[in-house]
């Protein structure tokens, strides 16, 4: 269980240990469509993704967006998490393995918190970024 | 087929969705997310929660719970193989538990087009709130749809 970062402890440019994630599977793909109710064929039906001009299926943005949900609580608590939000900037495909990595940009105060800002990236094997993202987390 | 901007402002209909542990077991398996306190009640309490949480995109989860879903397609008048998902955005006020039900409601905010029209960017916010009427959470999201007639070219 991770413990909530001591805010004065924090420096900017801290990094979050990297997540080396296993290849990103069909299998995975179909238990992320029952398990989040974002059933948009193009993630599962190969049928469908080249009827729209896919070479193949690919991951629902939200599930590497999941990702970054477990790279923010390795780092602090699931109720010390303030904001969490991404740009998805290129398709993840299957058998892609992405890297999750993270750093602290900023310290700050605010509403009587000790807050800490976070830069966090899945980047895949070819040093492509696939979501670029950032999230606020409560320090003590 | 030109983006219609007069649903800028379009409030959907609101609707309660509620997080079923065996949802959220299937999602943290989706994710990869091993952690005990998604699953195990006594993991959670000994965790200092007071009762089991969610992981923090499961909220995309109840948000796709809507029982009209497929409404922003549907005003759009789009197929679903035409969108992509622009950005996700969660700004977190109170937790959510398993078991807690929660009315979702989603709003159109902004609506604006690049590369000459071919693609379309729709922005939307949703409120969620818990029981008592407590906001819980906020979900912003970008919406991008590919032309049906740039897309065909």
């Amino acid at each position: 269980m991770v413990a909530a970062p001591k805010f004065d402890q924090v420096k900017v440019g801290d990094e979050i240990t990297p997540i080396v994630l296993p290849p990103i599977s069909r299998h995975q793909l179909a238990l992320y469509c029952g398990g989040s109710g974002d059933h948009n064929p193009i993630h599962v039906d190969l049928d469908f993704a080249k009827k729209f001009g896919f070479k193949d299926v690919f991951a629902h943005g939200m599930l590497s967006m999941g990702f970054l949900g477990r790279l923010v609580t390795s780092y602090a608590p699931r109720d010390r998490i303030r904001k969490l939000g991404t740009r998805f900037t290129a398709i993840t495909w299957v058998g892609d393995v992405i890297t999750l990595s993270g750093k602290v940009t900023a310290k700050r105060e605010e509403g009587g918190e000790k807050l800490i800002d976070l830069e966090v990236r899945c980047t895949n094997q070819n040093g492509q970024d696939t979501l670029q993202g950032h999230a606020t987390v409560a320090a003590n | 087929m030109q983006l219609d901007k007069k649903l800028i402002g379009h409030e959907f209909k609101a609707f309660d969705a509620t997080a079923e542990a065996g949802k959220v077991r299937l999602f943290c398996k989706a994710i990869g997310e091993e952690d005990p306190i998604y699953s195990d009640e006594a993991a959670a309490k000994a965790a200092g929660y007071k009762a089991v949480p969610v992981p923090p995109t499961f909220l995309q989860a109840l948000t796709n719970d809507d029982p009209e879903k497929g409404g922003l397609l549907k005003a759009l008048n789009v197929d679903i193989g035409l969108i992509l998902h622009g950005e996700q955005h969660y700004d977190y006020y109170a937790p959510v538990y398993v078991g807690d039900t929660i009315t979702c409601q989603q709003k159109v905010t902004d609506m604006y087009d690049k590369k000459g029209g071919a693609l379309w960017f729709v922005v939307s916010e949703t409120s969620m709130k818990n029981k008592a009427g407590k906001p819980v959470a906020k979900a912003t999201s970008i919406t991008v749809v590919r032309n049906p007639d740039a897309a065909k070219k």
